[in-house]
């Protein structure tokens, strides 16, 4: 209810002239952003301006969470310990023979003079939240520009790859998971070497090799890891696992389904790669491209 | 149209501006709690809900400044489209400020009837925008929040007008 009386001369533009405005505003935005992203400064302003409301709509969760770990009953700390100590000597094993092995491996490649493989660091990133939009899967972490994230960068749990960085605010960055529709992985089974394309469905818990040939031989269960073919992903992160193969001759190409092994919709820390990218210059493109067929998924 | 003239009616004070601004800015909050997986699926959008709510209660106050700038905020923080919640929040003030005289002669479980079809098509325009840009139709749940937030209209509007009502004064009779 509204107690002081309407302006009566001063009214300014009817409603629909300003709604006419705002759209033809808003659709100009659209268009500069989704076409041509001119707005990525804009974006930067905004994202410092909404900023602090991002981080206090963190920490309810965060405040619950510690009041949790205080109330840990004394119990399942044994419990944790033990189980850590187990893991940590197996681990420990392994670590010895790791280290032998990649010794072995770096003489092995001086004596085959081929390249090195890369070493990367990680960086440690809470997520924030997931994005509300239902028609992209990503997720907000705590790390940005600040903190030397690139957009580009892959984003791994302790179980496999989560996704990539897609957006790098000041303080915060945007990371597209793999099950996003738009986001592809190159991968290799890790059973027979067979490089495939991994692509998003949008829904959650699903992914889909893409143009594998009815004859390729992908079974369920098969693991797949990255092959680090396109220089964004290191080599041999575990992906995803082969959950359903069917061939139905109708079809150009077999439809394969995977489930991501990492925790790709649940997870309160993640890690991002910092990879230097040393791909080898790519080679001149031949005037004619030679056999013409192409060799996908072989 | 009977029962709002037959309703007895309490005076209330004038809303402060930095209340609105306040609500505004914790609807934004309450968009960006992390929900976890089903609750995903119906969350409402609160900041739909509000900029509604206060472009039918105080028409000449909150209008489409405040939609649009609320629709970027939202837009960043979702990493959605940069335009696409400030086109549709703008549609949804010019539906308030429009409708604000005939919403308010109903009862409240009427204006819920006129609240969920405004958020509904707020959804459309947002879901025609994503269909524009190549995006996939996320499922029927897609519309859940709108009759969510519909249910939440009641208490919303009880909460935003509690500081609007004038304590009971001790001296009169």
């Amino acid at each position: 209810m509204e107690y002081t009386p309407p302006p009566l001369f001063n009214r300014g533009p009817t409603p629909l002239v300003r709604l006419f405005l705002c759209s033809l505003l808003s659709a100009g935005l659209l268009v500069a952003d989704a076409r041509y992203q001119y707005l990525d400064a804009v974006r930067q302003v905004v994202a410092v301006a909404v900023y602090p409301v991002q981080r206090l709509a963190g920490t309810p969760s965060v405040i619950f969470d510690r009041i949790g770990d205080f109330f840990v009953t004394q119990a399942r700390l044994r419990n944790d310990n033990t189980r850590l100590a187990e893991q940590n000597l197996q681990n420990a094993a392994k670590l010895r023979q790791f280290d032998s092995l990649s010794a072995e491996n770096v003489h092995l490649r001086e004596l085959l003079a081929a390249r090195q493989r890369f070493s990367a660091g990680t960086t440690m990133a809470e997520v924030l939240y997931a994005g509300r939009d239902p028609f992209t899967r990503r997720i907000i972490i705590d790390k940005g520009l600040q903190a030397d994230i690139k957009a580009g960068q892959p984003v791994i749990d302790e179980i496999g790859v989560v996704g990539q960085i897609t957006r790098v605010y000041p303080w915060l960055s945007e990371v597209t998971l793999i099950t996003d529709k738009d986001q592809v992985v190159p991968v290799q089974n890790l059973r027979n070497g067979l490089r495939a394309v991994l692509a998003g469905t949008g829904n959650d818990g699903e992914l889909e090799l893409k143009f594998i040939p009815l004859n390729a031989d992908f079974q369920t269960g098969d693991q797949l890891v990255t092959s680090g073919i396109d220089a964004v992903y290191p080599p041999g992160l575990p992906v995803a696992q082969v959950s359903n193969v069917e061939r139905n001759a109708a079809y150009l190409f077999a439809r394969i389904t995977c489930k991501p092994l990492a925790g790709v919709a649940s997870h309160a820390q993640v890690l991002v790669v910092n990879w230097e990218n040393k791909a080898p210059e790519r080679p001149p493109q031949p005037e004619k491209s030679a056999g013409g067929k192409r060799r996908r998924g072989s | 149209m009977q029962a709002h003239e037959s309703r007895p009616q309490t005076i209330l004070l004038p809303v402060r501006p930095a209340f609105i601004a306040f609500t505004l800015v914790a609807a934004v909050l309450m968009n960006l709690l992390p929900w976890s997986s089903w609750l995903l699926l119906i969350k409402p959008d609160f900041v739909a809900l509000v900029t509604l709510h206060w472009c039918i209660q105080q028409p000449r106050r909150v209008g489409f400044s405040v939609a649009v700038l609320f629709g970027l905020a939202m837009d960043v923080a979702d990493g959605s489209l940069f335009g696409q919640h400030a086109l549709a929040y703008s549609m949804l003030a010019f539906a308030g400020i429009v409708l604000h005289r005939r919403v308010l002669s109903f009862t409240m479980k009427d204006q819920i009837l006129h609240v969920i079809p405004l958020l509904l098509a707020n959804d459309i325009i947002v879901l025609i925008i994503r269909k524009i840009a190549g995006g996939d139709f996320p499922g029927i749940t897609y519309f859940f929040g709108s009759f969510i937030a519909g249910a939440l209209w009641l208490p919303l509007c009880y909460l935003l007008k509690l500081p609007q009502i004038p304590k009971p004064d001790p001296d009169h009779v």
